[in-house]
């Protein structure tokens, strides 16, 4: 095995090793540090596959500012942090039928899907590509302005619901 | 490009081995003689009152949320500013309007008093 094969195992291993002890966490405080554990992991494979940008954002974005969010709308809620919630409830049956079901629809998809493989770097140069198709009319222009619009209607929407009281 | 990210993986490897081995050391070398108040929790110096988990004031989801913001402008801005050289001045003014739009919701979130330390 390379380095590489190595190392995707490794991350690959604690994303989903996070995940399940998210899932199974007795706390939900506890469940919200295994996802950033889960994040982790997932930016570990960014860095795998080329795309160190994804990488930054992953740590940035995810961990850093979603796990802060989380992390606040946990400790912000009554009787949220000493609650041992049980694992299932009545309907886990159900939940672990649709689960199921999604599993197989992916892996199907996964399975028939002719992937294209390459053994070529991926370009130096592929952020300023980024960049450049993000402000370009003819690429991503109209859903770089809509993603303002849509982070200042999240910001006033916020300030409105902590106001009234 | 991986092998830029070797350092990166040593800074990893040495910020995890640093404080398991300070905190493995102090475990090590420290007089295990606990008793009730010296296992107290500590708050600065204060008697401790209540549980330890304690509830917070909403308000301060707000910060949170103005910081998940703009982390999510600082990663559409990074590709735009780094290509800032070769662009045309209509996708400088993209982006300028980008920035004005938040720049107005901070503005608002401001004049609402959502920003005050409570």
């Amino acid at each position: 095995m390379t380095v590489q094969q190595v190392l995707f195992f490794l991350f690959g291993a604690i994303a989903l090793g996070a995940a399940i002890g998210m899932v199974t966490a007795r706390k939900v405080f506890h469940a919200a540090l295994w996802m950033l554990l889960a994040f982790f992991g997932v930016a570990g494979l960014y860095v795998l596959l080329e795309a160190p940008f994804f990488a930054a954002a992953q740590l940035f974005v995810y961990m850093g500012a979603i796990g802060v969010l989380i992390i606040y709308a946990i400790m912000l809620t009554r009787g949220m942090m000493r609650q041992r919630l049980p694992r299932v409830n009545d309907q886990w049956w159900f939940a672990g039928l649709l689960a199921a079901a999604l599993l197989v629809v992916l892996a199907w998809l996964v399975w028939q899907h002719p992937w294209a493989t390459t053994t070529a770097a991926a370009p130096a140069d592929s952020l300023n590509r980024l960049g450049l198709t993000l402000v370009d009319p003819e690429g991503f222009a109209l859903p770089f302005e809509v993603a303002s619009v849509l982070l200042v209607m999240a910001l006033i929407g916020a300030v409105t619901i902590v106001r009234e009281r | 490009m991986l092998e830029q990210f070797i350092f990166v993986g040593v800074l990893l490897v040495v910020a995890l081995f640093l404080p398991v081995v300070l905190i493995g050391l102090a475990w090590l070398l420290r007089p295990k003689r606990p008793n009730p108040r010296k296992s107290e929790i500590y708050e600065c110096g204060l008697q401790p009152h209540g549980e330890n988990w304690v509830q917070f004031k909403a308000q301060y989801y707000i910060f949170a949320l103005v910081f998940l913001i703009f982390d999510v402008e600082a990663v559409f801005l990074f590709p735009w500013a780094l290509v800032y050289n070769w662009l045309p001045l209509y996708a400088v003014l993209e982006g300028v309007l980008f920035i004005a739009l938040l720049a107005a919701a901070l503005v608002y979130a401001w004049q609402k008093g959502a920003l005050e330390w409570m």
